[in-house]
């Protein structure tokens, strides 16, 4: 069991947990995560660690809502245990000095991004982010991601901050202007991945993207979480969940994910039923 | 002669409904009667076939005495999980297999006894006593039937024993792999309960090599390590279109069903999608669970693909009997070339190639030669890969310095377990590749005691310091 020491809202459906878990952050690098289970009859889920305190022996969770477990755990407050806490997964990523890094964040991207981005900085590498969101309320981690980038780029769906539309925007035109840029990081939701890698393939930039396929173990024993790089099978949660982008079947992964979509919401429908959400009683 | 007793099971079109046990076991009358066939060898054959060396007849003696308990006790001394054993031992390869009643008819059913002794002797709450409490601590990696016996065993020697878990419950290859409908998951749980009396603590949720490093196990004060780690890496084809979704391998699709109790979705959260037809590669254990699984799934249609014959299945023979009452299909001499997905990347059919057997090859099996032009279609819309397993490496590639082979597994002394660090020992999947429960608690007693051993080496070394 691990206790919720601390919780916080970032925006709507996206909260901020500090955990207690001490053998986790002792040993937690950027780029690692966590597979958790809130009940009994609950799911197994990975998460990002977006943050660790070796000292306080805590790691910091940034969850957003989508279906039924990330609601379980959206009503849970400081004091709850979590019932299972696995950890740390995944290999770390790199963190070397290249020179300029740019930091491309879709949504809750921004949370497995952070550690990363600060891991790089503190290794002697400029920081440029560029951050991106439906609106201006959703964008997360602005002031943590800010204090390590020397740019700041926004991009909302619908304009409330910085260009409009997609956080590829952006990107292209800071790459179009002529700017060096050394390696690119990009994490967020598939199609926003797939794009990211678009653009840098043209100019020819390493490109890391963090996947998050569909994990029930994560530790290399159920394989349920491969995907193809470079046309070989690869396992996220232990040769990943950072890849080489520019190699990744981003079609297959977005089937994969897609396969449950049906049993989710049947899963999700329960919860509402049962949290009396559902409004037919 | 008489006849060998037979199993009481469920009607097959009955329990490919449900996921209780498939098998009743036998009644007392039935297990005097079987035990009358023993002829109670003065030199037992059988003895010889079983890995852990059950005193066989003394405990069949015992029953037809009357005395369950005493034939629990009995077979005690050296199993300590019959009622497992019992169920998943692939007898006619081991005990049964050298049993001299089935020279000319049919052997002992020795797993039978075992497991009746197992069921029915008395359950008593009581442990035994541990005369001496040891200061060295002692950690177990894996809670696979190799780390529980091992555990156990160091445990009743008097050691401070910690076993850790990468999984959320403890068990192995028991909790997630095996499914209920053939090992409950209720004895499961009896016996590691015994094995928590006898004061090991189990902490689950621990990946030995991410979590905690085995040094820094040693700093927090550990004097001697059994790694049991198992083989729970799942292999691949390496054909086109193993990655389509729907394409599972069997640990993932077990895994799901058994440890994650998709069985009963939504009341548990974790889905498993099975389809109306669904082939599976392979025909080990692994496979026949697999298929027999998706069977009670309710899927319409479940293919066995394999690409020798009958014959080289490895599978224990009851459940390839077992699979066949269900209305599994068997497709011999067949092997997969590619798998055909539909335009949302989801699986529509299998293309296979015809096979033919030609000589025996390093495993004694007669390899399987393809025959040109004979490819066949298979529509599906499930596929499970349970063509076998591998060593995980997370605990290995961490462990600066353990002797490892060149497919990953450790290198241990086949006697003692005994690795190449002073200290290390390794027993189960993770030495030998993937085998069976017995083998794998053999090799956690053998290693038990050999850390007995080291350890009071070491402390004697202290003492006359
Ligand atoms: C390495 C990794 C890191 C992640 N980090 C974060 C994070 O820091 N914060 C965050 O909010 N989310 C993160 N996710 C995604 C998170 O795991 C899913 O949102 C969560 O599992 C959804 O569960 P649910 O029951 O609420 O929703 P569901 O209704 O079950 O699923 C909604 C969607 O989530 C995905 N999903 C479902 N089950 C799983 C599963 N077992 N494993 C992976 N994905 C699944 C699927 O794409 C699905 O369509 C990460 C995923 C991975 C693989
Ligand atoms: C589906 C299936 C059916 C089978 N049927 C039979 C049968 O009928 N009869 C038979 O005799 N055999 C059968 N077998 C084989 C048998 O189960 C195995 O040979 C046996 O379980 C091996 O035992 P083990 O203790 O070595 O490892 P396992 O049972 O594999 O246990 C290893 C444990 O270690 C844990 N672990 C791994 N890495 C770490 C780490 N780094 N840190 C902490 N924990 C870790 C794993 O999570 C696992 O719980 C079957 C196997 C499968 C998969
Ligand atoms: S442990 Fe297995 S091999 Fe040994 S006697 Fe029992 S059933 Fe036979
Ligand atoms: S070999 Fe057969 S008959 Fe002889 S002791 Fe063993 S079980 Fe009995
Ligand atoms: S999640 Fe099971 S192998 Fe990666």
């Amino acid at each position: 069991m691990a206790r919720i020491i601390e919780k916080k809202q970032l925006a709507n459906k996206i909260n901020l947990y500090v955990v207690e878990a001490p053998r986790i952050a002792r040993n937690a690098q950027p780029g690692q995560f966590i597979v958790l289970r809130l009940t009994e009859q609950g799911e197994r889920i990975p998460l990002t660690i977006a943050d660790y305190d070796r000292e306080r022996g805590a790691i910091t969770l940034v969850v957003q809502e989508v279906g039924k477990s990330t609601a379980q755990m959206a009503l849970m407050e400081p004091g709850d245990d979590i019932l299972d806490l696995l950890g740390p997964l995944g290999t770390p990523i790199e963190i070397k000095k290249v020179g300029r890094v740019a930091c491309v964040c879709g949504g809750l991207g921004a949370a497995p991004i952070y550690p990363k981005a600060k891991a790089l900085k503190e290794a002697g590498n400029e920081i440029v982010t560029f951050l991106g969101a439906q609106t201006e309320a959703m964008l997360i981690l602005r002031d943590e991601l800010s204090a390590v980038s020397s740019e700041m780029y926004y991009a909302t769906d619908d304009g409330s901050l910085g260009s409009k539309g997609f956080v590829t925007g952006p990107l292209q035109e800071y790459l179009a202007a002529g700017n060096q840029v050394d390696e690119v990081i990009a994490v967020g939701p598939v199609p926003m991945m797939r794009s990211v890698c678009n653009v840098t393939k043209e100019y020819g930039i390493p490109t890391i993207v963090s996947l998050n396929a569909v994990m029930v173990d994560g530790t290399g024993m159920c394989g349920g979480c491969r995907v193809t790089v470079g046309g070989e099978t690869k396992f996220t949660c232990t040769d990943g969940p950072a890849f080489d982008g520019h190699l990744v079947d981003f079609d297959e992964l977005s089937a994969r994910q897609r396969f449950y979509r049906k049993a989710e919401q049947v899963s999700m429908q329960e919860h509402v039923c049962r949290i009396g959400l559902g409004g037919n009683e | 002669m008489s006849k060998r007793v037979e199993a009481i099971k469920q009607d097959p079109q009955v329990r490919i409904r449900n996921f209780d046990e498939v098998s009743d076991g036998i009644t007392s009358e039935m297990a005097l009667a079987e035990a009358a066939r023993c002829l109670q060898c003065k030199k037992p054959a059988c003895v010889k076939g079983c890995p852990v060396e059950v005193p066989i007849p003394q405990f069949i003696q015992a029953l037809k005495d009357g005395q369950v308990d005493n034939a629990l006790a009995i077979i005690k001394e050296k199993n300590s999980l019959p009622a497992i054993c019992g169920r998943v031992c692939p007898q006619e390869n081991q005990c049964e297999k050298y049993c001299v009643v089935g020279r000319k008819g049919e052997p002992v059913a020795i797993g039978l006894l075992e497991r009746h002794v197992a069921d029915n002797a008395a359950k008593t709450d009581a442990i035994p006593e541990i005369p001496v409490k040891r200061r060295e601590k002692v950690a177990v990696i894996g809670s696979g039937p190799a780390g529980l016996t091992a555990a156990a065993d160091l445990a009743l020697l008097g050691y401070p024993v910690t076993v850790f878990e990468s999984l959320h419950e403890a068990g192995g290859v028991l909790r997630y792999g095996i499914p209920e409908f053939r090992l409950p998951k209720k004895i499961v749980d009896e016996e590691i309960n015994y094995i928590r009396r006898l004061g090991v603590d189990f902490q689950v949720n621990v990946a030995v090599g991410q979590t905690v490093t085995i040094d820094e196990l040693k700093e927090e004060g550990y004097q001697a390590v059994f790694i049991g780690t198992g083989a729970g890496l799942p292999y691949f084809l390496n054909i086109p279109g193993e990655s389509l979704a729907g394409v599972y391998s069997a640990n993932e699709f077990l895994t799901r069903v058994n440890l994650m109790k998709a069985y009963v979705f939504p009341k548990y959260d974790t889905p498993v999608r099975v389809g109306k037809r669904v082939c599976v590669f392979g025909a080990g254990n692994v496979a026949m669970d697999a298929a027999r699984t998706a069977l009670r799934l309710g899927a319409a249609e479940v293919n066995i693909v394999y690409r020798r014959s009958r014959e080289e299945m490895p599978a224990r023979a009851e459940e390839i009997e077992n699979a066949l009452e269900e209305g599994v299909n068997f497709i011999c001499l067949s092997s997969p070339l590619r798998i055909l997905g539909n335009e949302q990347g989801e699986v529509v059919g299998v293309v296979c190639q015809k096979m033919r057997l030609g000589e025996p090859d390093a495993s004694g099996r007669r390899s399987p030669i393809p025959i040109p032009d004979s490819e066949f279609q298979i529509d599906t819309d499930t596929v499970i890969v349970a063509i076998g397993q591998g060593p995980n490496p997370i605990l290995t590639r961490t462990t600066q310095g353990l002797t490892v082979t060149k497919h990953g597994y450790i290198v241990a002394d086949e006697n003692t377990g005994a690795t190449n660090i002073p200290g290390f020992y390794a027993g189960g999947d993770i030495v030998t590749g993937a085998a069976t429960v017995i083998a794998a608690m053999g090799a956690g007693k053998r290693a038990a005691a050999a850390i007995h051993e080291y350890l009071l080496s070491k402390s004697n070394a202290t003492v006359s310091q």
